[in-house]
């Protein structure tokens, strides 16, 4: 899960990482009314997007009057921002982020993940254009003596390297508190009277740890997420939309992408990524029918189930269901393996539905990609 | 022989009477599994299934002789389960559960390494389908009935698409000695390599099928594994050539994030390491096949 960078900077605030004066603002009056709580003569306005590549996509505005602050904020709230990270469809603005602009000096790279190789928190800092340095937290967690080792590693001298070690211990209080997988400063400046300050800041969080973190779950912004994928979410599904015209449903997250890989060694596409989990109940399927059908390039639907846990009798249950429910105006393919398969299969064809069937992987991919072309 | 279990090994279930727990337990027992006992806290001193029920591990360790455990309690009290069954003395623990956040799997493996490697457990999962020597014994919740007995050992981060490969292999009568399910999550409880280890070591093992999918870096540490320690045959196959950059595709550990981590850069190490790599999913059986007929034409190796 990802958050708005005015939100990382609220909670990092809190862990005493230094960052710029500001505030959100959802609408011109309140980024105006931000000017007179911060003070000063230079504000930036700051589209709150879930995406980098802000600024050169015209999402971050240097203002100098009020009457600057409130063209700003009108002309980025309700707007779509495209960036090189959004995908040609961008981002709704509904925040913006005003805050004091400083003069910089120096700005710097610091980073933290969730290594996999180390199994740790690992934390990358680099001066901007210089050599990479890493250090890895040790099993007892981060140590004081760590942070300033990066933070002189970077060059800085004693003053800012002291406020540099607080900013990369906070963060790294956080990120081990919060169940973080993220927390990246790009960049960490250092301004022109010498302070250092989190001038922009990303965070993701662990999924699976939402549960115990609601003060950082109810900051999920759905308007950044694709609405499908949102919806899926909902119903217990995985759902990835990409580009191609076959829609998929699959149990399982590695049965699905190998899916997608044989409906591309057929020579078609796959409109998107959906595991719908070992218990595939009716109302599931019938959930993952009705989202892969709202993409309109979708012309052709695979289903592909190998029954662990659930049966092949009750897939076939839940497809028949679910067709008769949602209409299914394009072919389908199903192919059942597993755990009663054979009763799976009668009640497909019982069924009196236009279901094609495959027995194997190969199969139901080839027939999906020349169903393409045929009515349903 | 099999790798980790076999009919003997003595077994619990951690979670034996919620819904889950009986329902896989009595499927392990129905494949002849030695199903001992299990524990629920607060349900010490009942029966279940015919076994009796302890409240904690260390009662069912002392009073069943218990060697293994299946982990099936919810995600939030996982990680707490697995470090129960490890300070028990469990030597082999398989958690199934879903969703256990990363950091409590940091946590697990920095626990599990305080003990001295005599007495260790070895941590299958989570986020896995568990593991089944066929034929013999299961701890997981696959079909037990698509696997046949045979020589091919199988390791796989995916649950189905190891049950897909299992089935390829028994249409084309091909079989498995022991089939590992080592989970999707980002941090795991062993790797690709722990398990290649243990079947380039097991006598019954002829050939090895390695599945894997994008994410991570433990495919490409597997491939110099293969390469440096393996005399066996192993067959590569990486789930995922046409997943985009960045977006996680259901399993947590599942994402494109670094150089390495897309499905064609680690088949190209598997390749350049002298793996078979399986061109398609719908060709596991037939690399497997290929690789056993492989073995059989390495004089050197013929067994006595």
């Amino acid at each position: 899960m990802d958050i708005h960078e005015y939100q990382a900077k609220e909670l990092l605030a809190g862990f005493g990482v230094p960052v710029p004066k500001g505030g959100v603002a959802y609408s011109a009056e309140q980024a105006v009314y931000r000017t007179t709580e911060i003070g000063g003569s230079r504000w930036v306005v700051k589209a709150q997007i879930h995406s980098g590549a802000r600024g050169k996509a015209g999402g971050v505005r240097l203002c100098a009057t009020d009457a600057d602050v409130r063209q700003a904020a009108k002309d980025l709230l309700g707007k779509v921002l495209v960036t090189s990270q959004t995908g040609p469809e961008g981002l709704p603005v509904h925040r913006v982020l005003v805050e004091q602009a400083l003069p910089i000096e120096r700005e710097l790279y610091v980073g933290l993940v969730l290594d996999r190789k180390h199994e740790r928190i690992v934390v990358v800092a680099h001066p901007h254009g210089g050599m990479e340095i890493e250090e890895i937290a040790q099993r007892v967690g981060m140590r004081s003596f760590q942070a300033r080792e990066l933070a002189f590693g970077l060059g800085l001298g004693a003053q800012q390297a002291n406020q540099a070690t607080a900013a990369v211990l906070g963060a790294y209080r956080a990120f081990r508190d919060l169940d973080a997988t993220m927390v990246e400063f790009n960049p960490l400046v250092v301004t022109n009277d010498g302070q250092v300050l989190a001038l922009d800041l990303k965070m993701s969080f662990d999924d699976n740890a939402m549960f115990r973190r609601p003060n950082v779950a109810e900051l999920r912004d759905f308007a950044q997420e694709d609405p499908r994928e949102a919806e899926a979410a909902e119903h217990g599904l995985n759902y990835v939309a990409l580009d191609g015209d076959i829609g998929c449903i699959i149990n399982g997250a590695g049965l699905a992408m190998a899916t997608m890989d044989m409906i591309q060694h057929a020579g078609g596409e796959p409109a998107n990524f959906l595991d719908i989990g070992g218990g595939a109940s009716p109302d599931r399927v019938a959930a993952a029918f009705r989202l892969v059908l709202s993409d309109r390039k979708v012309k052709a639907i695979l289903v592909n189930v190998f029954a662990g846990i659930n049966r092949c009798d009750w897939v076939a249950a839940g497809v028949v269901q679910a067709v008769h429910e949602v209409r299914v105006a394009v072919p389908l393919v199903v192919r059942l393996a597993g755990t009663n398969v054979d009763e799976g299969r009668r009640i497909l064809t019982n069924s009196g539905l236009p279901i094609r069937t495959a027995d194997t992987l190969s199969e139901a991919a080839a027939r999906v990609v020349a169903a393409r072309q045929e009515p349903a | 022989m099999s790798i980790l279990l076999d009919e003997q090994t003595r077994v619990i279930v951690q979670g034996f009477t919620g819904d889950k727990g009986t329902f896989h337990a009595k499927e392990m027992i129905a494949y002849g599994t030695n199903v001992v006992s299990g524990v629920t806290p607060g349900k010490g001193g009942t029966t279940h299934l015919g076994r009796p029920v302890f409240n904690t591990v260390k009662e069912a360790v002392a009073s069943t002789g218990a060697a293994a455990s299946l982990i099936l309690v919810p995600a939030p009290f996982c990680a707490d389960a697995i470090m129960e069954a490890a300070d028990a003395g469990v030597r082999l623990v398989v958690a199934i559960t879903d969703g256990v956040p990363a950091q409590d799997m940091m946590t697990v493996k920095r626990y599990l390494w305080r003990y001295p490697k005599e007495r260790r457990t070895r941590l299958i999962g989570p986020n896995c389908a568990g593991l089944i020597s066929a034929g013999r014994a299961m701890m997981g919740i696959m079909p037990g009935h698509i696997y046949a007995r045979g020589a091919v050992g199988v390791v796989t981060r995916s649950g189905t698409l190891g049950y897909e490969a299992a089935s390829q292999m028994k249409a084309l009568g091909v079989g498995v000695t022991t089939s590992v399910g080592i989970g999707g999550d980002p941090i795991n409880g062993s790797s690709f390599v722990d398990i290649l280890a243990l079947f380039e070591a097991d006598p019954e093992t002829e050939a090895v099928m390695m599945i894997g999918e994008i994410g991570g870096p433990q495919e490409a540490d597997a491939a110099v594994f293969v390469q440096e320690h393996m005399t066996k045959p192993v067959v590569g196959y990486v789930a995922g050539l046409t997943a985009p950059k960045g977006r996680r595709m259901g399993h947590a550990g599942a994402i494109i994030s670094a150089f390495g981590d897309t499905a064609a850069e680690k088949a190209e190490i598997m390749r350049s390491a002298g793996l078979i790599v399986a061109p398609s999913p719908a060709e596991l059986g037939a690399a497997a096949a290929q690789a056993l007929r492989r073995r059989a034409s390495q004089p050197v190796l013929v067994q006595q």
